[in-house]
């Protein structure tokens, strides 16, 4: 997202009708023209299955904790646990309330989600820092355990799993690849926008004053604790429907083990790599996090015509993984959405420098 | 500019390579795919590294010393998953059709996330999945789930093996009246299998049906063990898995509980599940359709053409005949067999998955053909159909010294015909669930 | 009573334990306000570099010597790579690193050193101690016993040496400290190191008790809770916050816990902590934090 710098009319006595000019963007409109039509016309299951619909679904769980820890500053550890309470939210209500289309099923996945993170939300009030990530942790492990413990969330499946229901809107049928990955697609870009839309506004502007210092905002008449409880439910509300979305279009099955503090530890590293405070950073740290593994692997197997082992590949990528963070962290704490953003800079006004 | 033009160049360097590796290269050849989504890192990874060695090591037997399946050369290929769902689809996309042409007939997820995962998928895609010793019980059903094969025991099945050893061990099922059962159980899909047939079987036979669950990954149990302690149960049957084996075995010790009385379950039979608890470990029991031991006649060819020769896949050779090592080359030899079977039917040559399922569901193995492949005594007679796609249900039961195990009885068959309502019922269930016809068996 | 009393005593001495990480928390956090989410990892480090210098045939001094050169070879590298370079950075900044930091060490232990489960024989046998009625793990008290021995030798360094009165002084004032000469980045090293050393002890000592293997390095979420309801800033409520959480899980696992399902034991602790915030910010010991704007 680049920055629009707001104008203020030329007289200061009248107010400026419009603070962000709205640019007609090409390229936007282009790549979602080649992620709508293009991708699912050219993708096989391979990139749909694999590739494009985890990524996807990570971006927007990326995009939630972003809105929490990247905009509002509060660091949380439990995204994986929130994402747990909206695909076991949605299985339930599509599996308890006869009739109901998916996308309500979806959105209410999401609000039951965002109800769950206003709870835990509520110590932000009182404390801060490490003591506020160790509540998310607190979220996170029980939220795996209730999911894992209470049989009617999974509707005594003896193997404790839940699986998708028939996926479908308005008698089409999304439960192909490209069905599942427009559904993805079309969750995203719509959060997306929403998500856009938010941090620019009043409770975004807040947000970002908390963040910066909380003190300070209050003494400017913030309502800070309202506005922290308020992030803690729009991020949960986003991770909601990125966990159902995980569970439903992606994995086609989840359990209590597959929102685990590995996948919090995995949305975190979204956002340290992609960007804290930046929604393509979402994106592109999401990229990043699903296509390097992939890469690696296929590399392995190509280079060395699958006679290394696996397991050291598997390693080797764990220190990769650790030292791009450390990399990112020293060099660009603002990570790859600065980075590139820095690089289309430069190549735009080349070849003159300054 | 420098460190921007480099930082392009190496993203199109990157770009290239993936392309590079993602274009597959078509070939026709007579060469079947095996695909091996295995894991070797992770919390699990040390169960998991010596079952890749037997599986790798009997294909490459079939290939160096039978030539291949009929002269169908087998190839394959690793993929780790860490025994997570979502790097197990990732794996299953990237096998599904085939390598350099050579196609896919039967898969293992080799992973309790990834087989639910992929139960869908694979039904879609026309793959058969073997899940043996773990994944969907109801899958028994086949004509509710075609493409999937828990085969030979699944934890239904085991639950009642386990109890008809103790029965045996008591004097007969009449005494299992008033006896005190636990589980000590996973906290996991895996671990919670056992609980519908044990509570059914409890109520049949009369027994204290205990259940005590260990949170994932379960290396902290004074809790529970201590629980065990105060309520004395007369058995143990220890239902869990990794790490939590080894810390079970070895806090049972510190809470003086019996060892002798614990009985593990498959995915707590090894000796990579005892070898960590030291002493303490002495005298476990633990239930198993594959029971270790380097004696099986399979195992000296493997030896003689593998192991010396120096291409086998082990790491260390004293894992050459562990529970786990074996149960490596039991799946593997039920795939193998089961290409077999289907290459009578369609002819000699590399089968699709829809072919792989045919030779599955009519796969036979008797004892004499387990005499001929050198699995007998190691396996047991295993015979699918459409609507059985388990098969045998039978377990040993063995006993580590401290060194090795030693089997201490024959093959222990499970009551099926007493759980088979209940996983009808359930399959029933997923099929309303889903809305799924059954297929009709007297048809095909 | 008796189970009531064996699982209190029970519980205390496992509690030991998370003493002994939450301990290495703590002297990171004060000498350099670094958060250390990779204390977990560098006890799986230690202990595994143990193992396996154990099964090359090194004698148990030897190996124990190696390992903690090891140590403070990587406390040296982690200062001058991650550490140096992220000075006066946030501390949430600092939190991830260490983050990425768990990531490298974690891939470098399994990959150098393999995945498999290794027995880890300290030559303490496991076998239950029976005072009256009451038992009694006799592991576990020796345990205790080791644990109050390194707790001492810390007391002792911390109080008697130069060094420890350095380190007590960065931890006070971190300006002032530099001000009179003294070399943060030398404080930082030997802390680190220290935190390893203790790590290392940790780690055998769990160990010995589970086997060395991958999931040792998951202690650290133990640890966490330990430390909210100890404090951040002290080694007293470390252990005291360890005794707390250890007896508190067994006795809830053993009376709650059937009433709920069990294996509770994941959250139970982090649960009692949430209680314990809420009635004291920052801790039973920890330092009262006054902010201005």
């Amino acid at each position: 997202m680049t920055a629009t710098v707001p104008r203020l009319s030329a007289s200061f006595d009248e107010a400026p009708l419009t603070l962000v000019r709205r640019r007609w963007r090409p390229g936007l409109l282009l790549l979602l023209l080649v992620a709508f039509v293009g991708l699912p016309w050219l993708g096989n299951d391979y990139w749909l299955n694999a590739i494009l619909i985890p990524f996807l679904v990570l971006s927007l769980a990326g995009l939630g904790l972003n809105l929490l820890t990247g905009y509002t500053g509060q660091t949380s550890v439990g995204a994986a646990g929130f994402m747990a309470v909206g695909a076991f939210a949605t299985y339930g209500l599509l599996l308890r309330v006869p009739g109901l289309p998916l996308p309500l099923a979806l959105i209410g996945g999401g609000v039951i989600a965002g109800l769950v993170g206003l709870l835990f939300g509520i110590p932000s009030s009182r404390i801060k820092g490490f003591y506020l990530m160790v509540t998310t942790l607190a979220a996170q492990f029980f939220l795996e355990w209730v999911f894992a413990k209470f049989p009617w969330f999974y509707n005594y499946a003896s193997s404790g799993t839940i699986s998708a229901p028939r996926l479908e809107l308005f008698g089409h049928n999304l439960g192909t690849p490209v069905g599942r990955y427009l559904l993805t697609l079309s969750c995203v870009v719509l959060l997306t926008w929403v998500a856009v839309n938010l941090v620019r506004s009043q409770v975004g502007r807040n947000w970002m004053a908390i963040r910066d210092m909380d003190t300070a905002a209050a003494v400017i008449g913030i309502a800070v604790e309202r506005d922290k409880r308020m992030a803690f439910a729009v991020s949960s509300f986003y991770l909601g429907i990125a966990g159902a979305l995980w569970a439903f279009a992606y994995l086609g099955t989840a359990s209590a083990g597959s929102f685990d503090i590995n996948r919090s530890f995995q949305i975190l590293f979204i956002i340290i790599i992609g960007g804290m405070g930046s929604i393509a950073g979402s994106f592109i740290g999401a990229a990043f996090i699903s296509l390097v593994p992939i890469l690696l692997s296929h590399a392995g197997q190509w280079l060395f015509n699958g006679n290394v082992d696996a397991g050291q590949l598997q390693n080797l990528q764990k220190v990769l993984f650790g030292g791009l963070i450390i990399w990112f962290l020293i060099k660009e704490p603002e990570g790859l959405a600065r980075l590139l953003g820095d690089l289309r800079e430069r190549i735009r006004v080349w070849p003159l420098r300054f | 500019m420098h460190a921007t033009l480099k930082r392009r160049l190496a993203a199109i360097g990157l770009a290239l390579g993936a392309c590079a590796a993602l274009v597959p290269t078509v070939q026709a050849a007579n060469e079947q795919f095996f695909p091996l989504a295995t894991y070797r890192v992770g919390a699990y990874a040390s169960s998991g590294i010596p079952v890749w060695a037997g599986m790798i090591d009997y294909l490459r037997y079939i290939n160096e010393v039978e030539g291949g399946i009929n002269g169908v050369k087998l190839v394959w290929q690793e993929c780790e998953t860490e025994w997570t769902a979502e790097k197990g689809i990732e794996c299953y996309e990237r096998f599904k059709n085939g390598l350099n042409g050579a196609p896919v007939a039967v898969y293992q997820p080799n992973g309790a996330p990834a087989a639910y995962a992929l139960a869908d998928k694979a039904e879609a895609d026309r793959i058969p999945l073997i899940t043996l010793g773990y994944g969907r019980t109801e899958a028994t059903d086949g004509r509710v789930f075609p493409y999937n094969f828990p085969a030979m025991l699944t934890f239904y099945s085991e639950a009642s093996a386990f109890i008809n050893y103790v029965a045996e061990r008591e004097g007969g099922l009449d005494k299992l009246k008033g006896k005190k059962i636990a589980t000590v159980y996973h906290d996991s899909a895996y671990g919670r299998e056992t609980q519908g047939p044990l509570a059914l079987l409890a109520q049949k036979y009369g027994f204290e049906n205990i259940q005590i669950a260990v949170a994932d990954p379960g290396n902290e149990q004074a809790g529970q063990w201590r629980q065990v302690r105060q309520l004395k149960p007369d058995w143990v049957f220890l239902r869990t898995w990794g790490v939590s084996t080894p810390v079970a075995i070895k806090t049972a010790a510190r809470f003086g509980y019996p060892v002798e009385r614990i009985v593990g379950d498959i995915w707590a039979s090894s000796n990579e599940d005892v070898l960590p608890a030291g002493e303490a470990g002495k005298g476990y029991l633990a239930l198993t359709p594959y029971p270790g031991g380097a004696d099986f006649d399979i195992h000296q060819r493997i030896r003689q053409h593998i192991l010396d020769t120096g291409k086998s896949d082990l790491k260390d050779p004293k894992s050459f005949g562990s529970v786990y090592y074996n149960s490596g080359l039991v799946n593997a030899a039920i795939a193998v067999e089961a290409i077999r079977t289907a290459q009578q039917h369609f002819g000699n040559r590399p089968l699709n998955g829809e072919e792989g399922r045919w030779g599955l569901e009519h796969l036979d193995l008797n004892d004499a053909r387990l005499k001929e492949i050198g699995f007998l005594g190691l396996m047991q007679p295993l015979r699918l159909s459409c609507s059985d796609h388990e098969g045998g249900g039978a377990a040993k039961v063995q006993q580590w010294d401290g060194q090795r195990w030693n089997l201490i009885t024959d093959w222990v068959q499970a009551d099926r015909a007493t759980l088979r309502p209940l996983i009808d019922a359930k399959a029933a269930e997923y099929a309303k669930e889903k809305g799924v016809t059954a297929r009709d068996c007297a048809a095909q | 009573m008796n189970f009531f009393l064996e699982t209190l005593i029970g519980g205390l001495l496992a509690g030991t334990l998370y003493s002994l990480v939450a301990i290495g928390f703590v002297l990171i956090y004060k000498a350099s306000g670094v958060f250390n989410f990779a204390q977990g990892t560098m006890l799986l480090f230690a202990a595994l570099t143990f193992v396996s210098l154990r099964e090359q045939g090194l004698s148990f001094a030897l190996a124990l010597l190696l390992t903690v050169l090891v140590m403070i070879v990587g406390a040296l590298l982690i200062e001058r790579l991650v550490l140096r370079p992220l000075v006066n950075r946030s501390q949430i900044t600092l939190f991830m690193a260490t983050l990425g930091l768990s990531f490298i060490i974690e891939g470098l232990a399994q990959g150098l050193m393999g995945a498999q489960v290794r027995a880890l024989d300290l030559g303490i046998e496991d076998v239950p101690l029976f005072v009256g009625e009451i038992m009694i793990s006799q592991f576990d008290l020796i345990a205790a016993g080791v644990s109050a021995l390194t707790v001492a030798v810390l007391a002792l360094l911390f109080n008697k040496t130069r060094i420890g009165v350095a380190l007590r002084a960065v931890a006070d004032d971190t300006r002032a400290a530099l001000s009179l000469g003294i070399n943060l980045n030398r404080i930082w090293q030997i802390v680190w190191a220290v935190a390893g050393v203790v790590g290392l002890v940790a780690g055998l000592l769990w160990g010995a008790r589970q086997g060395v293997q991958f999931s040792l390095s998951l202690v650290v979420l133990k640890a966490l809770p330990v430390l909210i309801i100890g404090g951040f800033t002290s080694i007293g409520g470390a252990i005291v916050g360890g005794l707390i959480v250890g007896a508190a899980e067994n006795l809830a696992e053993a009376y709650i816990g059937p009433l709920i399902g069990g294996g509770i034991t994941p959250w139970f602790a982090y649960f009692l902590a949430l209680i314990f915030l809420y009635i004291r910010p920052s801790g039973l010991f920890g330092d009262r934090i006054i902010e201005r704007v």
